[in-house]
């Protein structure tokens, strides 16, 4: 750590882009198109890189900088390309339908980030690093991407709900223990990268069986 | 705070200061407003000119409107007045502060609000009563979000005094907190709602059925619309120095020295300036939203003031 950023600002500068993560999040939560959604995933996924590469230069685990890369190539670069390609191919533009209202949705991911912080702050007093602070909101991001794939019934803002949850998990593991051994990190973002096209291939067969990527129609599937 | 002289003269200044100042801050945003749009634009007088125009003119009362329509315009003028007394824009000694905290100022505020929406429907118009019901229903929504707010920079200062919220931001050590970024977009979109600017009313409308504010006062005219006009104008430099007060409180003068509150002056005149032009740049890069999703935008306010909040009562306190 260079003497200019004393342990203090340190911890700021990191609550700060923990705040911004959240922000991002309801972001998505509250966000009714699927292409400004795909954006909002890039974006939070821009903000987890440079937290994760600001973690690494503050604390000197110079293995952080290769998760932070990572991140940038896959969820900032790959994915977002791989979903807009999947999004134009499947010709699915249209506003994202939401099973409650936008508010209340939004009430109750409010709820859980009180959840969340309450859960996580005897956690947090365990553990040793400087972002001990941001589990909590770690904890929240998870928690309101689940919510998002709960509220949503197409199909993409699904999968991309997934891809946020995985973000925030992510982020848990920077803030809990200056991230995860490199093999397990690889080993998620190969997981992560074979669940999308997976999913892909999937979109386009729940497409051709129903002409939509509504998975309400799934609930149709009974053996006769 | 003890009584003093100067610190009285402070806020017989700031008072008098805000009167003057509140239609002059509202041309500018006009101005600016038009400028952004590629006109000409009326001015930065226009107001004063307007307001004298009315002045001269004789007010013209509805049949049948009841004592309580011409009592109005009086109770906004001076609840604007007593507002804009209670917030710090100069310096932070002011006798009168103690009077009121922030919560007593919401409830000005909304004393205001509930008065011109009874005078609206005290006419029995149809677009008074139309105007009130909308105006009732965003003030009810903002009113929480602003509250938040206000409590948010009262948690980070211990206090539910302005002027010592003020005193305690403006003397802190330089930290950063993302509750207050937070709590200031918070505030940015209550204020917009609580003045209706763009995203809630159109300021510039008189199409009947988009309008909100311009509804309720549609009855007035002569020195009764001056005033209310004035008020409305007091509202905006009100909201404004709230936002200077919480969030850019450097060059607010500490206590009641004489050479603090004459570098405060130029301090302010530049903030609200930036401030009125970024303001008249929201409203020109913002459509208007139509009024079923007015719930939607003041919610997410209040969602950011409350996550402003729980980020301060989580993250920053150790």
């Amino acid at each position: 750590m260079t003497a200019l950023l004393t342990p203090a600002l340190v911890g700021q500068i990191i609550n700060v882009f923990a705040a911004v993560l959240l922000l991002v999040s309801f972001a998505m939560l509250a966000q009714r198109r699927i292409l400004s959604l795909i954006d909002l995933f890039a974006a939070q996924g821009f903000v987890l890189c440079l937290s994760t590469a600001f973690v690494a230069w503050a604390t000197g685990q110079t293995h952080l900088y290769w998760s932070a890369g990572l991140t940038f190539v896959l969820k900032v670069l790959l994915l977002p390309w791989i979903l807009h390609r999947l999004i134009r191919r499947l010709n699915v533009k249209w506003d994202v339908e939401t099973l409650i209202n936008i508010p209340t949705t939004m009430l109750v991911g409010l709820v859980l980030v009180i959840f969340a912080f309450n859960l996580a702050q005897p956690v947090s007093e365990l553990a040793g690093t400087v972002t001990r602070g941001t589990l909590g909101i770690a904890l929240a991001a998870v928690l309101l991407a689940f919510l998002m794939m709960i509220t949503r019934s197409k199909a993409v803002p699904q999968v991309i709900g997934f891809l946020a949850m995985e973000n925030g998990l992510f982020f848990a593991a920077t803030a809990a223990t200056y991230g995860m051994p490199m093999v397990v990190e690889l080993g998620i973002a190969l997981d992560v990268l074979v669940g999308v096209i997976i999913l892909g291939v999937f979109f386009f067969q729940i497409r051709e069986r129903f002409d939509s990527l509504d998975i309400r129609h799934l609930e149709k599937l009974k053996e006769e | 705070m003890s009584f003093s002289w100067s610190g009285a003269a402070a806020q017989l200044t700031e008072l008098v200061l805000a009167i003057l100042l509140a239609p002059l801050l509202l041309g500018w945003v006009n101005q600016c407003r038009a400028w952004l749009q590629n006109k000409g634009g009326p001015g930065v007088l226009r107001p004063y000119l307007m307001l004298r125009r009315l002045f001269a003119k004789d007010a013209i009362v509805a049949h049948g409107a009841s004592p309580l329509f011409r009592v109005v315009p009086y109770v906004l003028f001076g609840a604007m007045s007593m507002a804009a007394a209670i917030v710090p824009t100069l310096g932070t000694d002011l006798p009168y502060a103690p009077a009121a905290d922030a919560i007593a100022l919401v409830g000005i505020l909304a004393l205001a609000r509930v008065a011109i929406a009874l005078a609206a429907m005290d006419i029995g118009t149809a677009f008074g009563s139309l105007g009130a019901r909308r105006e009732m229903m965003v003030g009810f929504l903002a009113e929480p979000a602003l509250l938040m707010v206000l409590f948010t920079a009262s948690l980070i200062s211990q206090t539910t005094s302005l002027a010592t919220t003020v005193e305690t931001l403006s003397s802190r050590e330089l930290a950063i907190y993302p509750s207050l970024a937070f709590a200031g977009v918070a505030f940015t979109m209550v204020s917009l709602a609580e003045n209706a600017r763009i995203p809630i009313d159109n300021p510039a409308t008189h199409l009947e059925l988009t309008m909100i504010h311009e509804a309720m006062i549609l009855e007035y005219s002569g020195r009764h619309l001056a005033l209310v006009e004035w008020a409305a104008s007091l509202k905006l430099f009100v909201y404004s120095c709230i936002g200077i007060a919480l969030f850019f409180p450097f060059g607010i003068a500490q206590g009641g020295d004489a050479t603090g509150l004459l570098l405060a002056l130029p301090a302010l005149v530049l903030k609200l300036a930036i401030g009125g032009f970024l303001l008249a740049l929201i409203e020109t890069l913002s459509a208007k939203l139509r009024i079923f999703r007015a719930p939607e935008f003041l919610g997410t306010a209040f969602i950011l003031a409350v996550l402003a909040l729980l980020l301060h009562a989580f993250l920053e306190t150790p």
